[in-house]
């Protein structure tokens, strides 16, 4: 079956532009070595300089204090672990359909840090909340659905851990995410709607006032750094993922030994 | 197609029959548990009350969840699902069936004797064709999702922890509108619009699953 993959990629070659050149494990694994130093170093200079403008440059906030600025850190993080989850079920879903090994291999290798990302979001947020709202833990809808959310990424790695045939894994993995992205919004409604019903936090995250230039621009610095942090550490898990599920292949056998 | 179903349905309801310690067992499990609650919480009537619902809810999401793992195992176990999946009758049509035996089996009993349950809550008389209704359309739901989450573990080590890890995340909206039609009614609101939304869960699971079901035991059995 790779050698049709891969032979079928080369017909495509002659006829037009190669898209699906780096679709393959063995061309993307030097593809990866060579871009994550650079997502690596992106990730440290932007989040060094979010983090700068957020502690020293961005003005106390009136009405919360210090407090705030954890905002910087909670803000890309909640965003990129809802992000993540709908690249993750991209690729899965792809895998799925067209029946590419390195689709699969993305989407395990993205679960991780989409589950760490929804992890720092909820930590930072009960850290936040608590000198804010005076708890660590409201039923508000973000935060129950963020919850959901790690149970869902959760479900998706203890699945895949679960299997020991890749293949397997990958499409099972699959069909578990995209139902996952089916029920996302189903879930993020359903409780809002049970957050009103009960009378929801006394506090709500929508009045919260217009933000000055500088927190947002601190904020949108800070979220890049993350992409580019999620990024690399993608890369890097992936490239582990292909050399494990790859090691009978030659080319790996090569690569191990030039590395010696 | 219509005799495929039929004939898979009778099929699964025969064992079912053969086997009546499996059903009752969860049927059981679901009184045991919503038993409990009471002792730990102690015996406030309005607290009770306020609680019954919620409680019924979980147990029975608990109790449908019990025996997803049986849906299909013994099937694979023996090689009939190998035949369904070889067979000419498409899968979604079999997979529907199994779903529909096993909500009979497993989700109805707990429909029929959720309102005994909740007697004991003292919830109000006029609260339990709501509490009823809810569950029936609700409880199909659950058998529907849990079919995707039985069919991806399907013979897999720790199957039946994987599932719950699997599934229940998925069964929050189903619990939220299910327990929340009971809530609001008691508030003296009317339950029409979450009784829709449980409709319309019902008729988005019944459309999807059956692919997502079908596709995960093809995925399984290979």
């Amino acid at each position: 079956m790779r050698a049709e993959t891969a032979a079928a990629g080369h017909n495509l070659k002659r006829t037009q532009i190669n898209w699906f050149k780096y679709s393959s494990p063995q061309t993307f694994f030097p593809l990866a070595a060579k871009l994550t130093p650079w997502f690596g170093a992106a990730a440290v200079l932007l989040c060094a300089i979010g983090l700068y403008i957020g502690f020293f440059v961005a003005p106390t906030d009136a009405q919360q204090g210090d407090a705030y600025r954890i905002i910087f850190i909670h803000v890309p993080a909640a965003w990129m672990s809802m992000f993540l989850y709908v690249v993750m079920a991209f690729w899965a879903g792809a895998g799925l359909v067209f029946n590419t090994r390195l689709s699969g291999m993305m989407a395990s290798a993205i679960a991780p840090s989409g589950a760490i990302m929804t992890f720092i979001a909820l930590w930072t947020g009960a850290v936040w909340g608590k000198p804010t709202w005076g708890t660590w833990w409201v039923w508000d809808a973000r935060l129950t659905s963020e919850l959901i959310l790690l149970f869902l990424y959760f479900g998706f790695m203890a699945l895949q851990a679960a299997i020991d045939d890749p293949r397997r894994a990958d499409k099972a993995g699959a069909v578990l995410a995209l139902t996952g992205v089916v029920n996302i919004p189903i879930i993020y409604f359903s409780v809002q709607w049970w957050n009103t019903l009960h009378q929801g936090a006394s506090v709500s995250l929508k009045s919260a006032p217009t933000m000055a230039a500088t927190m947002l621009l601190g904020m949108l610095v800070m979220a890049l750094g993350f992409w580019m942090y999620c990024i690399a550490t993608t890369l890097l898990r992936v490239r582990r993922i292909i050399l494990e599920r790859e090691r009978r292949s030659d080319w790996v056998a090569q690569y191990v030994r030039t590395m010696k | 197609m219509l005799t495929a179903l039929r004939c898979v349905i009778h099929r699964d309801l025969l064992l079912a029959m053969r086997r009546r310690a499996d059903v009752l067992t969860a049927l059981l499990f679901f009184v045991i548990v919503v038993s409990l609650f009471p002792l730990g919480l102690g015996n406030e009537p309005n607290l009770l009350r306020t609680i019954a619902p919620g409680v019924i809810w979980v147990a029975a999401l608990l109790a449908s969840m019990l025996s997803l793992t049986r849906m299909f195992s013994e099937d694979h176990a023996d090689g009939t699902l190998e035949q369904m999946l070889l067979g000419s009758t498409p899968l979604g049509v079999i997979v529907v069936a199994k779903v529909a035996a096993h909500w009979l089996v497993s989700g109805l009993p707990l429909v029929l004797i959720a309102p005994v349950l909740a007697l004991q809550f003292d919830l109000h008389q006029s609260l339990l064709w709501t509490l009823t209704l809810s569950l029936l359309l609700g409880t199909p739901v659950l058998s529907l999702i849990g079919a995707i989450g039985a069919a991806l573990t399907l013979g897999l080590r720790g199957g039946g922890i994987l599932l719950s890890l699997l599934v229940l995340p998925l069964y929050v909206p189903v619990l939220i509108i299910g327990a929340g039609t009971v809530d609001i009614e008691s508030a003296g609101l009317s339950a029409q619009g979450h009784f829709l939304v449980q409709g319309a869960f019902l008729v988005i699971a019944a459309t999807f699953s059956p692919w997502a079901i079908a596709a995960a035991l093809r995925i399984s059995a290979e």
